[in-house]
């Protein structure tokens, strides 16, 4: 990490205050716009996320823009505990929104991230945070051009909340988007569903895992990309936060006014992952995921895209999970792995540990 | 998972359902007493492997449906004290009281407070030692020795700034409730195998005999059930009506006297209403006299006490097995697990939010 | 009602504590559980839980003879 740079602002005789220790604490003046928030600046953010826009220290960035379509996003990251096994609120903030611009077909290019600090937080957290931001947007090959920073009074936030905002270059030709859906079509799934979830429940609620269980957290912006190479003619991506696989689905099928049939048989869940769940009574199929994403692709290419998806991940995992067929009302029908059929729906409001 | 994958094996359950079909000639009336087959019934789709001839209806064994909503409300009254650390099992944040339900008082608040086991309410006496911790002691006969031991415990221990609101239900008495009705088209039952680990089957047994219903204990997993409606399905093939164990790894006919012992230490039974039900005699378990310090009723009076509304839900005769949930007119329209008219659409194993979400879809 | 899982008791603690203590494995995570009602359990024995309470230990042997039983020929439709 390179040393701040010289506070060129500060007034003549006035001693540049000390870089920010690791046992410092965040207080109301990191927000002030004064000397402390400079100095959270240059000590912390400018060196995790430098690159050239950057280094321009103005009000916006100016982009170079390699295409005529833009695609853009943004999302608010608030989670609990910030630190989990398998990341933090910081690769969390950058892959998901990669991810929804993955999502759009979109190559992702550039970030905005705004902190909205806790007084009180310890300064080592947040260095943590920008490091893994700064690890996440380096592998997923996006620059973060611009960021602001608040801090509000202890009690009124929950250490750290962020938003990311992301913009990244449309594909010329591919529209992923659920009218594109037709019947016939194959649904794919990239890997084994609800770990982000549990993870994060679980290091909330102290369950102890053994082995430990790790977030899927990751971006998905190369495993897309090397589809689109591939030629592979996508119709809709989706990824899986938010309710997870059977929201996804459902959301899906509704926009598309299809019928998708699911083969429960062909979803991986990890065993710790299944057993959290029936400790808790939760539905694996409606807990979020951060690094997975269904596919919905022209049957001809069903196979080919899995043997990507495989070779990609180095795993099995990856499947054709079930197919797309006419109805006159759209719905998602789960062939369980008993046997029988259901329908899925959408859950009302949150799943709560439960004892029923 | 061993003792899940097993139960959840497809050969497995093809054959079972197959034994089902050759054995019926019915038409038969089943109901599974207990939320927690419902759920696994609806989850699973199970309705979808069992011939035509038999009809399951869907009973009362959820303790979150038969709260009393004058209980709730008094739960949310308390809830609202800024001196509380109100807990609760999360399957009660969002069962409607006459007014308002325990996450929105939460919103506006109230520190309400999810535990996982009730013993956690007495380390948050402990953490929270200038609050009063007020446990929601809700349950049937499963969760009753663990609600008991925290209750045991608490006392033992000199806890002062604890107490329950105790809603707890039995389960015999309510069979017995339902096949006293003239209505009533029941004509055998899954006992619940969790409630039956605890308290044995013998208390079954003259239920059995005098209504002249099978009654077949039974565990939770797609197999047991399907299982569970196969003893059924013979014995009222045969024209027997006894008391069968398919849940025979986990329950013993005498049940866990470790933990019958603390239920009689701290409870004693009481007449207990049931929502959507009424009262039905000996069917609750109340705080004995020594406990009388440790109920956060008598701690915490009920200041306002409101009529019963009348809605058109019909969650008792749901809950009873006279109807089903989609015969309600309410049904997915006004009454959606979004916004519940009655317990039975609020519970994940509530019999009208398991028939919402997981209903066979004919396509 | 009443949502109990069966777990395997990876240890059994509790000298020091008022109640006998043990860590369970469900599939893999791993919960302490109040193993009062079930003084007879022992480290590698399955139990069913509910609400952190082992309230029964599972009988492998019974467990057999049930699954048995959709092997037996049916009489009545031989």
């Amino acid at each position: 990490m390179k040393p701040p740079p010289q506070n060129s602002d500060s007034t003549p005789g006035e001693s540049c205050p000390a870089p920010l220790a690791s046992d410092d604490k965040i207080l109301l003046a990191h927000g002030g716009g004064g000397r402390l928030m400079h100095q959270l600046i240059e000590s912390i953010f400018r060196p995790a996320f430098q690159n050239p826009e950057l280094e321009t220290h103005h009000d916006g960035a100016v982009l170079d823009f390699p295409s005529d379509k833009l695609v853009m996003t943004t999302d608010s990251y608030v989670v609990q505990p910030l630190i989990f096994p398998g990341g933090d609120i910081g690769s969390l903030a950058v892959n998901g929104t990669v991810n929804d611009l993955a999502m759009c077909g979109a190559r992702p290019l550039y970030l905005s991230v705004g902190f909205i600090l806790e007084e009180g937080l310890p300064v080592s957290t947040l260095r943590t945070i920008a490091n893994s931001m700064k690890i996440s947007a380096q592998e997923s090959g996006v620059h973060i051009v611009t960021g602001d920073t608040k801090v509000v009074a202890k009690g009124n936030g929950d250490g750290i909340f962020l938003n990311t905002t992301g913009v990244g270059a449309a594909h010329p030709f591919l529209r992923s988007h659920p009218d594109q859906i037709q019947p016939g079509d194959a649904i794919l799934i990239s890997g084994d569903i609800a770990r982000h979830g549990i993870a994060v429940l679980a290091a909330r609620e102290n369950l102890e895992f053994d082995p430990p269980l790790q977030s899927d957290c990751a971006s998905l912006s190369s495993l897309v990309q090397k589809l689109i190479k591939a030629k592979i003619q996508i119709r809709c991506l989706r990824d899986l936060t938010r309710g997870g696989l059977a929201t996804g689905l459902i959301e899906m099928a509704g926009s598309s006014k299809l019928k998708f049939t699911i083969d429960e048989n062909r979803i991986v869940v990890h065993e710790p992952v299944q057993g959290a769940c029936e400790l808790l009574g939760f539905d694996p199929l409606y807990i979020a995921n951060e690094g997975c994403f269904v596919v919905v692709v022209a049957p001809d290419d069903a196979k080919r895209a899995v043997e990507i998806l495989r070779k990609e991940q180095n795993s099995s995992v990856p499947d054709i999970i079930g197919k797309v067929e006419k109805a006159t009302s759209p719905h998602v029908v789960l062939k369980t792995s008993v046997g029988s059929t259901r329908v899925l729906d959408m859950l009302s409001g949150d799943q709560l540990p439960r004892i029923c | 998972m061993k003792y899940i994958d097993e139960y959840r094996d497809r050969g497995s359950i093809e054959k079972c359902s197959q034994r089902i079909a050759e054995a019926v000639t019915g038409p038969w009336t089943i109901m599974e007493i207990c939320g927690g087959q419902t759920r696994s019934i609806a989850k699973h789709g199970l309705e979808s492997l069992l011939p035509s001839e038999i009809t399951l209806l869907h009973g009362p064994g959820c303790p979150v449906c038969v709260t009393p909503q004058s209980i709730l409300d008094h739960a949310m009254e308390i809830a609202s004290n800024p001196e509380v650390v109100f807990c609760t099992f999360g399957d009660m944040m969002r069962v409607p009281g006459t007014n308002t339900d325990l996450a929105h008082i939460k919103a506006e608040g109230g520190d309400v407070r999810i535990i996982q086991s009730p013993m956690e309410a007495l380390n948050l006496a402990r953490e929270n030692a200038d609050k009063e911790v007020v446990f929601l002691a809700i349950g049937f006969e499963t969760t009753a020795p663990a609600n008991a031991m925290a209750l045991y415990q608490s006392k033992q221990q000199g806890i002062k700034n604890i107490s329950f609101l105790v809603s707890q239900v039995l389960v015999p008495p309510a069979m017995e409730s339902i096949l006293n009705s003239p209505h009533s088209k029941v004509q055998g039952f899954l006992a619940a195998g969790h409630v039956c680990t605890i308290m044995g089957f013998e208390e079954y047994e003259p239920i059995a005999q005098r209504y002249q219903v099978p009654i077949v204990v039974t565990g939770f997993e797609p197999l047991d059930i399907l299982m569970g409606i196969d003893m059924v399905v013979r014995q009222l093939e045969e024209g027997r009506h006894e008391v069968e164990n398919q849940y025979s790894r986990s329950v013993q006919r005498e049940g866990n006297l470790a933990a019958q012992k603390i239920l009689n230490e701290v409870f004693e039974v009481i007449p207990k209403q049931w929502r959507g039900v009424g009262e039905i005699p000996s069917s609750g378990l109340g705080l004995k006299s020594v406990y009388r310090h440790l109920n956060a009723a008598l701690r915490f009076p009920q200041k306002i006490i409101y009529e019963p509304l009348s809605t058109n839900c019909i969650s008792g005769q749901v809950l009873q097995g006279l109807k089903k949930p989609n015969e309600c007119e309410a049904f997915g329209k006004e009454c959606t697990p979004d916004s519940p008219l009655g317990a039975t659409m609020v519970s994940s194993e509530g019999a009208c939010a398991a028939y919402f979400h997981y209903q066979n879809f004919q396509a | 009602m009443c949502l109990a899982i069966p777990g395997k008791i990876l240890g059994i603690s509790g000298e020091n504590s008022i109640m006998p203590m043990g860590k369970v494995s469900f599939g893999g995570v791993v919960r302490e559980v109040n193993l009062a009602y079930v003084p007879e359990a022992k480290q590698g024995d399955y139990v069913i839980v509910h609400v952190g309470f082992a309230i029964s230990i599972l009988n492998e042997k019974e467990a057999q003879l049930v699954l048995n039983t959709l092997d037996e020929i049916d009489p009545e439709t031989r």
